[in-house]
């Protein structure tokens, strides 16, 4: 994931015209296989979806026979004007607002807990192998599936409400619990992702190091703080932005879990995905994934510039 | 810059791309509607249906097959979930191919499949119309012209405790007030039965219960003129059952999770003493396998209504002809050939699926062999088929949000009411 690549140093503008020209048209005759592939699969379908954002099919009925008008409209910005001050305003702002707390809420508690696993799994101790391999597992069902398990234990007779005092919560109907339903779930699911990169970064830093707080008098509160976070920070934030950007698009939780049409948990993709597959409407549903598209570029954006997440890993450290 | 000119290139590469493959895609949705001539073209086909559960319409296929080698039928399977089915189909319109011929669609697709032409017209002549139940064939008609031919149907039968009532002395009721009484003296004896539970998550099966509840007090959700007709005194007595029935705890509060499994499991564990439910229903409660607590205490009743026997949804399914298919002839014939009484009777002998030819519910032996028969043929005579507009899902959405939020107490039914309205108008304009 983390690509290591040396580090160059800055090169001088080429002196001249002509200096490489020969070089130049054969590299880019050489690449143009890969810049072709890259144009079907990345770029092609990001600015069609760009463009279909700009179209409305036609809604008109022929009153005689009942047929529909073929073909579709151009409208201009009507489908993101509608987006925040039209009639879906009220669903897509609630919507985003679902996907912004899932996020902020579900990735900090994986942060925590994933620490801890990182941290627990990397003490030597007996049966280590085991708990390694226990804390993996979740992250390695398939997220439908896992929306499914948890749907059965959040069912109104199910191990949930049996272990929980009280009257019991229907947690997969609409409003707070539902929504807190995904939260857990999410966390269940994804927690030991971050567990894993944090192991991978825990690994690298030196035992010396530790030692040598342990001589300067060093306490654990202390030691985690002063050295382990500060080492695994670059790990870390890499951990964090790439669950960041997974929970932005997070879909298969709240659709299989808690089900479309629900105000507490639909996310920006289940409703772009409503909107195209079942009703039909391509260009609003562009239109929503244009916005969100949009929106987990920003973050990315904030992440690596501001808080320095090295994704590339082409700072210094890496080698 | 070298880059700057790599990103040129590749923008222009990227653009070129676009440019060249949506050509291709407008093309495509400005060809002339295809033909409502003569449907011609003999041939292979395939019959496109979800997942085959009841096992016998392989054999179906079969005997069709061997009778017409030069025309064989091959059946593609896909996804058991209705909305998975109809996405697959969709896409296949949408792409103009001939890979689907006959396609097996939901009673409430018709209106939106034959409003964009995915399907043809179909000659009324031809089929056996007059001998099927004339609920059945108004679900395939659109703008007054037949687009599917019904194969099998659906309607929702009240399920109640037989052994309960009979304890008590009572008949099972015709009406919500009756359903009520029943609860009342019936449930103080029997701790953890609840009185009464339909389909109740937010998904389709609401709009089931909701169309049913407004339909069973005499009420409709869109007229005959294709607008809505929530703003009635029936429209709301109809989401009122609904409501009251969870506030008063007749309807217990995890019903509102309940889809047909759900209920099913529930009904099946004696949680429940009146449950609306499809036929399928019948089989699974009675079994003698010990997966059932209710098996032998259990009978079936017409849905009672507000002021005497309700009116269900109609459930089921149509056959209907792609409009991109070559072979259409050879789908009409196979559509003829699946709707004849033969192999209807066959049908229902396997797989208890409802059947649309009217004269077999009446037949001694199948009754003997399905005792819900007769029930169930009073209960799709009197069905109201649900909105037959072309925005189903959007309506089906829309009725499930109001529905939702008011079975839940989220939302007063007379705002519940007012808002569907609304929507359901700026829907079907």
């Amino acid at each position: 994931m983390v690509t290591i690549a040396p580090v160059e140093p800055e090169r001088p503008e080429p002196a001249g015209p002509g200096r490489r020209s020969g070089t130049g048209g054969l590299a880019a005759l050489l690449v143009s296989p890969t810049l072709l592939v890259l144009g079907l699969v990345v770029a092609y379908p990001i600015l069609s979806a760009v463009r279909l954002a700009f179209f409305q099919r036609d809604d008109g009925i022929d009153p005689e026979t009942g047929l529909r008008e073929q073909g579709d409209v151009f409208v201009g910005f009507d489908n993101f004007t509608d987006m925040f001050t039209g009639d879906t305003a009220e669903r897509f702002l609630n919507a985003l607002t679902n996907t912004t707390t899932f996020t902020l809420v579900a990735v900090s508690i994986e942060v925590v807990l994933g620490v801890l696993m990182a941290l627990l799994m990397h003490r030597a101790f007996r049966g280590r192998a085991l708990v390694r391999a226990a804390i993996l597992v979740p992250w390695a069902v398939p997220t439908a599936i896992a929306g499914l398990l948890w749907r059965w234990v959040f069912q109104a007779d199910g191990v949930a409400n049996d272990l929980l005092p009280g009257a019991p919560v229907l947690w997969t109907t609409d409003g707070a619990q539902a929504w807190l339903a995904v939260v857990i779930a999410d966390t269940w699911k994804t927690a030991p992702f971050i567990g894993l990169l944090v192991l991978a970064g825990l690994q690298v830093i030196s035992t010396e190091i530790y030692e040598a707080a342990r001589l300067d008098g060093a306490g654990p509160v202390r030691t985690f703080f002063s050295i382990t976070l500060p080492l695994v920070k670059p790990t870390l934030l890499v951990a964090v932005l790439f669950r960041v950007l997974d929970t932005l698009r997070m879909f298969d939780l709240p659709y299989t879990l808690i089900g479309p049409g629900k105000d507490a948990t639909d996310t920006v993709t289940v409703l772009a995905f409503e909107e195209a597959v079942k009703f039909g409407k391509y260009g609003p549903a562009s239109a929503y994934a244009v916005v969100l598209f949009l929106y987990v570029a920003a973050v990315a954006f904030v992440f690596v510039r501001l808080l320095g997440a090295d994704v590339f890993g082409t700072r210094k450290g890496s080698r | 810059m070298i880059l700057s000119r790599r990103m040129a290139l590749v923008t222009a590469t990227a653009a070129a791309l676009v440019i060249g493959a949506s050509a291709c895609g407008s093309d495509a949705g400005s060809q002339p509607p295809p033909g409502q001539a003569a449907l011609e073209g003999v041939g292979p086909i395939t019959l496109v249906t979800g997942k085959d559960t009841s096992g016998n319409l392989q054999n179906q296929v079969d005997e069709w097959n061997s009778a017409h080698p030069e025309q064989k039928v091959t059946v593609i399977e896909l996804p058991e979930d209705a909305d998975a089915q109809r996405q697959q189909m969709v896409q296949n319109a949408r792409t103009q191919s001939d890979a689907y011929g006959v396609l097996n669609l939901d009673v409430v697709w018709t209106a939106e499949f034959a409003a964009n032409q995915w399907v043809v017209p179909l000659p009324e002549a031809d089929f056996p119309l007059g001998d099927l139940l004339p609920a059945t064939v108004e679900t395939g008609k659109y703008f007054k012209r037949l687009y599917a031919v019904p194969i099998t149907s659906d309607g929702g039968l009240l399920y109640y405790r037989k052994d309960l009532l009979d304890a008590a002395g009572l008949k099972p009721p015709t009406t919500w007030a009756e359903l009520e009484q029943a609860c009342a003296k019936v449930l103080p004896a029997s701790p953890g039965t609840a009185c009464y539970a339909g389909q109740f998550e937010k998904y389709e099966g609401l709009t089931v219960n909701f169309s049913e509840a407004v339909n069973s007090a005499g009420g409709t959700v869109i007229g005959d003129d294709g607008r809505p007709t929530l703003n009635t005194d029936a429209a709301r007595a109809g989401l009122r059952f609904l409501v009251d029935g969870v506030k008063s705890g007749e309807i217990p509060q995890k019903a509102r999770t309940f889809k047909e499994e759900e209920g099913r499991r529930a009904f099946q564990s004696g949680e429940l003493l009146f449950h609306r439910q499809w036929p399928y229903q019948y089989a699974k409660a009675g079994a003698t396998d010990g997966s059932s607590a209710v098996a032998g205490k259990f009978a079936v009743a017409p849905l009672p209504g507000a002021d005497g026997p309700g009116a269900s949804s109609l459930g089921g399914h149509n056959y209907a002809v792609s409009a991109y298919t070559k072979n259409k002839k050879t789908a009409v014939d196979f559509i003829k050939y699946s709707v004849s009484e033969e192999q209807q009777r066959k049908n229902l002998e396997k797989t208890s699926q409802a059947p649309t030819w009217a004269s077999l519910y009446d037949e001694a032996d199948l009754v003997a062999k399905f005792p819900y028969l007769t029930v169930l043929k009073k209960s799709i005579e009197n069905a109201v088929k649900r909105p037959a507009v072309v925005k189903y899902q959007e309506v089906s959405r829309a009725i499930q949000e109001a529905a939702y939020g008011a079975m839940s107490g989220a939302t007063p039914p007379e705002d519940a009411l007012k808002a569907l309205q609304d929507k359901l108008e700026s829907l079907t304009q």
